[in-house]
């Protein structure tokens, strides 16, 4: 028998959604995450929920954090949600939300199955550390 | 472990794995999973590709390298969406480099894939170069053969462009294709050990820009010394050379025709194969076309040359070997760890009481002891 160790990598999906034209923020996390040591797909701007779930599915990734600063994020996320639950990846994908999020908004995007908002005040090791300690326990 | 000689692995099909099941039911989330658990080595993903075997071998694989940007990723995002308007489905899987340090990684290649986002029916899969020690090649191998048994007709696999790891690419894809950008003449140079030898198909994209012209003269003039200096060498004599070591003599590989044109792999007398040179600029979707028929007359010249066969059994040679290599690895390290771990060698070692010739020999012994014995019994 082997006994194989595996190597298991938490790998994320930072993605745009909409028309949102600002991805500073998104680059900085990217590469924080990658210094982290989690494998990173960027979605590039101006991509659709279609696509994101797209990305996020065929990567099978552990968490999708979703960065918005357009303010769509009511329209956006919810349907990004449902795409996740059509092709049976909502259960065990850990979604974030980072940008700004009015905190009336915040309760809504929490029971559309968002795990955690991460504000404009959110430190990067808050964020990696909720990642390891929530990324969630693949089958 | 013990239960004599079971070298059939399992033959029916009602206890295939759940995640097998649905992945050849044509679950995107299943391939998806497949491919993590692949990825990961998790435990049992051994099993998971034993299963995925049966399935496979009727996608055509296609490998693309070349330097980084050299456009490798937008000319595969047109490529997946040519094919996809011939009503073929495509999967890709891109590696990127990842850090040594951390292991993390910026996969970036999917930003490039914007003809074919909406489509499912293109699995685009980044994956990052891990540890790099073989394991690359061992994963994309076996993620190569997910998309395969899940039905896709075309795989593509894009590498990293920077190095050796690019070579182990042939003994993956059934076409290799080498991106050369223009104007990269001393870069031509530099690849000649490896790349060059590699390559079915040399593409000179980004042909719209200067120097392209003299580029591909420059690779032509390349390919003809090539042709001149060594006969029957290059791809075509590694393939036939390693199919002998793999699977001792086949005649039956390639006994299509009686006659002439498919005498097969070891006949001598097959043209060799002469890798044309495309141009394209990948951007704006010209030369598309060009590029796939070269590859179809490629894969054409593969079947009726009998070198397709070859390169299975070349491939499957080699990945027999490489497993019963981490295989061995493993059951030494147990050995090892079993014995104590190697502290007190290497102290002795150190104090000049012995040397690492003679504790690897130890260690060994009794291994090699117990597949003689074995051995023996057997004849």
């Amino acid at each position: 028998m082997s006994a194989e160790q595996g190597q298991r990598q938490i790998r994320c999906l930072v993605a745009k959604v909409g028309l949102d034209g600002h991805d500073r923020g998104a680059h900085v996390i990217a590469r924080a995450l990658r210094d982290a040591g989690f494998e990173v797909i960027y979605s590039g701007l101006h991509r659709s929920p279609d696509e994101v779930v797209q990305a996020a599915v065929q990567e099978d990734v552990d968490v999708l954090g979703i960065s918005i600063l357009s303010g769509a994020h009511n329209t956006l996320v919810p349907k990004i949600m449902d795409g996740l639950a059509e092709y049976g990846a909502r259960e065990d994908t850990l979604v974030l939300v980072g940008g700004i999020i009015p905190d009336d908004d915040e309760e809504r995007l929490r029971e559309a199955g968002v795990a955690e908002i991460f504000g404009p005040g959110a430190s990067m090791d808050e964020m990696i550390d909720y990642i390891r300690a929530n990324a969630p326990e693949r089958r | 472990m013990t239960s004599g000689d079971s070298e059939n692995p399992s033959e029916s099909t009602d206890d295939l794995d759940p995640l097998i099941a649905d992945l050849l039911d044509g679950r995107h989330r299943a391939l998806a999973r497949t491919i993590t658990k692949i990825e990961n080595r998790s435990p049992g993903y051994r099993d998971l590709v034993s299963q995925l075997h049966a399935h496979t071998g009727d996608a055509d694989v296609i490998g693309i390298t070349g330097s980084p940007g050299a456009g490798k990723s937008t000319l595969v995002d047109k490529l997946a969406a040519t094919y996809r308007e011939a009503g073929l489905t495509v999967g890709v899987i891109a590696i990127d480099p990842a850090s040594p340090f951390t292991g993390g990684a910026v996969l970036g290649d999917r930003i490039r894939m914007a003809s074919n986002v909406g489509d499912m029916d293109v699995f685009f899969r980044s994956m990052s170069a891990r540890g790099t020690l073989g394991g690359l090649s061992t994963a994309t191998t076996d993620a190569v053969k997910a998309l395969d048994a899940f039905g896709k007709d075309k795989v593509i696999v894009e590498t990293v462009g920077a190095g050796q790891n690019e070579v182990d690419i042939v003994r993956t894809a059934d076409t290799v294709v080498v991106l050369v950008p223009p104007g990269s003449g001393d870069d031509v140079q530099m690849l000649k050990a490896g790349i060059l030898e590699i390559a079915d198909l040399f593409v000179v994209n980004k042909a719209d820009l200067d120097g392209a012209d003299r580029t591909v003269s420059e690779l032509r003039e390349m390919l003809q010394l090539r042709d001149g200096e060594v006969e029957a060498g290059g791809h075509h004599g590694f393939a036939e050379t390693t199919v002998d070591v793999g699977g001792g003599t086949g005649p039956e590989g390639g006994g299509v025709g009686s006659d002439g044109a498919a005498e097969g792999a070891d006949a001598e007398g097959v043209e060799p194969w002469d890798p044309p040179i495309v141009e394209t600029v990948a951007d704006r979707g010209e030369g598309i076309d060009d590029l796939i028929a070269a590859m179809d007359d490629h894969r054409a010249y593969l079947v009726e040359s009998g070198q397709l066969e070859a390169k299975a059994r070349t491939r499957y040679a080699d990945e027999i070997r490489t497993l019963l290599r981490e295989d061995a690895r493993e059951l030494l390290a147990e050995e090892i760890e079993a014995r104590g771990g190697l502290d007190e060698r290497v102290d002795a070692v150190l104090r000049r009481e012995t040397d690492p010739y003679t504790v690897a020999e130890a260690v060994l012994e009794p291994l090699a002891d117990c597949v003689a014995g074995r051995r023996e019994s057997r004849e």
